[in-house]
């Protein structure tokens, strides 16, 4: 009873977690539980536990529902990059100068390329995880999709993003590692410029997947929603027998009715309600009589819905031939493809018998009807809905011992194994002495702080006694470690000896020149000079002044440097006799004055003379 | 402990003192003081700037090359310590200092060498052009002029027939 129970949690994880999978997952789950009820029973709880997480985990890959109408719009390569990069620029730092610490402006750019690169999988990812594999999903849809749209062209498109997107995030890797060694602003920004560039070119060049898939996205949104595992009658027949004026009555679905071939050119979904029961009735495009690799894709989505969905079928057949087919024709249809009606019941419907009853047909169609009809009463049979008891019968616990497949062969003892070598090795061990430590050392001789280890106890020197030296790092200026030298001594014989040459080498030059200067030349030069300094001292006072300060031109020189004394007194000085040269500026100066008044005076004194000559003659 | 060289001018870097830069390549900058940390700062050449040691040693002021410099160079493999080999490197860093130095000296020497004619001829033109400053052309007093002992009274030269005729030979 224990087992069956549990065989009922198993059968209950079944029904659960595998509604609405794959037909393959029952059956590997099925298999699952045959092989864990051969266990004893003491096991089987854990297992049944484990099993349970098992199911748990592989549920979601099983679970996917794939939901047509909600896939997330898959947008142009253009405006791919546009809405990442725009996001990038958005959502990061924008200001950087190049002042900043170097890494802070690495870890800036670098923020930027993981940043793209993230936007980029993730939304690459939701393309890749929201469009249906194929394979996984109910292989109805599976071969309409493939009868839709090619599926090794779906494919593709899938792997090529999927490799766009490995592809964009070995570039952010890449760039991701040198920027970690860029030196300055400038490569920093040009790393994240490539990086981001090469992302976009990647981007571009599955542009026209995209666009494929975009396409896909929006045709598969108006798929009809038809779901494999519920009650479902199926409807088909040759064109224009009236399929789509059936399915318009019985449900609320809107066919196009019209009278030339083909109207209906998919699928169509409609409900209806049955003893309290929802029943979905899907409607075909028109199937017509060929071979199987002539169908167009209109005939080959009736045919997949056909081959995969478990339904009803109802065969339309067009009594009174106003398709254009004859019930011949119709009848040689049924027979091709009878076999895809295999497990499903078949109900033969003859219509259009307003136009032509059912009684009034030739012989030959009649006998053909009844031949549909007799291969659809066979499908009928076994239909009822009987239980299965027992069918799959499984090795139930009553049929397996206690102890099961885990007993004892026999009675011999099997100890561990350890080698003889490891043996001796480990006792030898236990013997050996503990070696005295630093440590132990250091706390003898008075603990941490008083106590400093000598680092050089075990250095290997050529005399034991130089251990404790040392040794100078600097003397006057000079590393010693830059002058250590093997052969020190025979390099410094060397240039002792070299020196020595040069010593002797060196002439004497003492330059006795014939051309020097006597003493008094020595004089006079030395005057020369303090003449010409003194000079260049008025000069520079002069020229300074007339810069900082306006100079207000004087009638009379005020510092009296203008006088014949002075006069005098340098051209002394320079060895020549100045009387001459006063007596001449003397006479001049006073010249000019004097000279006026004389001649008044002279011309004065003849005027009285004149005049008084004329009074002598005027009076006589 | 190592005492450094300073990038900008030469001089030695001791302890506690200047500043190092390092640049994004990785490649290590020292100054002595902020003085030359500035002029680099201000982007000057060294080699340009008079009162370095790359100048001077560019436009053949100091010593360039000398078998003294061989003897100082930056080994990378240490040695093992041998306390003789120690000391003789001590005393020889003493002894190529003293070489060095009088190995310069003469190198300044030699570069001075023609400065002595030089002035002197300078000075001798100086006085020969310039002395019109102190004693006027035609002085006659004073100590430094030169007719100050000629004698006033005319000396009557007479005029030979040899000199008509070596004026007409010219």
């Amino acid at each position: 009873m224990q087992s069956q129970d549990k065989f009922y949690l198993l059968v209950k994880f079944q029904n659960i977690g595998f509604k609405v999978g794959s037909p393959n997952s029952e059956f590997y789950l099925s298999q699952f539980s045959t092989v864990l009820n051969l266990l004893p029973s003491h096991i089987h709880f854990s297992i049944v536990i484990y099993s349970a997480v098992i199911a748990f985990w592989r549920k979601p890959l099983e679970m996917v529902q794939y939901n047509f109408k909600k896939i997330t719009r898959v947008p142009t390569g253009k405006d791919f990059v546009d809405i990442v990069l725009s996001r990038t620029q958005r959502q990061t730092p924008t200001v950087v100068h190049k002042g900043y610490a170097i890494n802070h402006i690495r870890q800036f750019y670098m923020r930027k390329v993981k940043f793209t690169q993230t936007n980029f999988h993730e939304k690459l990812s939701t393309i890749i995880e929201e469009f249906p594999r194929l394979d996984d999903i109910h292989p109805f849809y599976g071969d309409l999709l493939h009868v839709l749209y090619n599926k090794d062209h779906y494919k593709l498109a899938l792997g090529q993003i999927n490799t766009a997107r490995n592809l964009i995030g070995k570039i952010s890797k890449d760039y991701v590692k040198l920027l970690k060694y860029g030196d300055s602003l400038y490569r920093c920004k040009a790393l994240k410029v490539a990086a981001l560039g090469r992302m976009c070119t990647v981007t571009k060049r599955i542009g026209p997947s995209l666009a494929y898939l975009e396409q896909i996205r929006q045709h598969m949104a108006r798929l009809p929603s038809i779901d494999p595992n519920t009650r479902t009658i199926l409807i088909c027949g040759y064109p224009n027998v009236g399929k789509s004026s059936f399915i318009n009555k019985i449900t609320r679905a809107d066919v196009d009715v019209q009278p030339y071939a083909f109207t209906t050119k998919s699928l169509f979904v409609g409900h209806t309600d049955y003893k309290y029961l929802r029943y979905q009735v899907i409607d075909t495009p028109g199937i017509l009589d060929r071979p199987f690799e002539d169908r167009n894709i209109i005939e080959m989505c009736s045919i997949t819905a056909l081959a995969h969905l478990r339904a009803a079928v109802l065969f339309f057949l067009d009594i009174s031939g106003s398709c254009g087919y004859t019930i011949a024709q119709q009848a040689a249809l049924f027979h091709s493809i009878k076999s895809l009606f295999m497990n499903k019941t078949l109900i033969i419907v003859c219509n259009k018998t307003d136009l032509q009853s059912l009684d009034g047909i030739s012989e030959d169609y009649k006998k053909l009807v009844a031949d549909m009809k007799s291969e659809a009463m066979k499908t009928l049979v076994g239909q009822g809905g009987e239980p299965r008891d027992g069918a799959e019968v499984l090795l139930t616990m009553s049929t397996l011992t206690e102890d099961g497949v885990i007993a004892p062969r026999d009675q011999k003892e099997r100890p561990p194994c350890i080698p003889q070598v490891v043996l001796e090795a480990k006792a030898k061990e236990a013997e050996k002495e503990k070696r005295k430590l630093e440590k132990d050392l250091e706390e003898e001789n008075g603990g941490a702080g008083v106590y400093s280890a000598s680092l050089k106890k075990h250095h290997l020197l050529e005399n034991d006694e130089w251990k404790e030296d040392n040794m100078p790092e600097i003397l006057d200026g000079h590393n010693v470690y830059d002058f250590v030298d093997p052969d020190i001594l025979q390099r410094l014989e060397e240039l002792e000896k070299e020196e020595g040459l040069l010593q002797e080498n060196e002439e004497d030059d003492v330059e006795m020149d014939v051309d020097d200067l006597t003493p008094e030349e020595r004089k006079a030069l030395a005057e020369i000079r303090k003449k010409k300094s003194i000079l260049i001292q008025e000069h520079r006072i002069k020229k300074s002044t007339a810069e900082s300060r306006p100079i207000v031109p004087r009638k009379f020189d005020k510092d009296k440097k203008f006088t014949s004394k002075r006069m005098g007194r340098q051209l002394l000085s320079l060895g020549l006799d100045p009387s001459k040269a006063i007596e001449r500026v003397r006479s001049k100066s006073r010249g000019r004055k004097r000279e006026g008044l004389l001649i008044i005076r002279t011309l004065m004194v003849v005027m009285i003379w004149m005049w008084m000559i004329m009074m002598v003659r005027t009076r006589r | 402990m190592r005492l450094e060289k300073c990038w900008f001018c030469s001089s030695t870097i001791y302890p506690g003192h200047g500043i190092q830069f390092v640049r994004n390549d990785a490649k290590i900058f020292r100054f002595c003081r902020s003085k030359c940390h500035k002029n680099f700062k201000m982007k000057r050449n060294p080699r340009k700037v008079k009162w370095t040691k790359a100048y001077r040693r560019l436009h053949g002021k100091d010593m360039t090359q000398d078998s003294t410099f061989e003897f100082e160079r930056k080994r990378n493999r240490p040695e093992r310590y041998d306390r003789n080999l120690t000391e003789n490197t001590l005393k020889a860093i003493k002894t190529i200092d003293k070489v060095r130095s009088r190995r310069e000296e003469t190198h300044h020497k030699n570069r001075m060498k023609g400065k002595a004619a030089k002035e002197r001829r300078e000075a001798r033109k100086e006085h020969d052009q310039q002395l019109h400053m102190v004693v006027a052309p035609g002085a006659t007093l004073g100590s430094l002029a030169k007719d100050a002992t000629a004698t006033p009274a005319k000396v009557k030269v007479k005029v030979q027939h040899e000199s008509e005729e070596n004026r007409m030979e010219e």
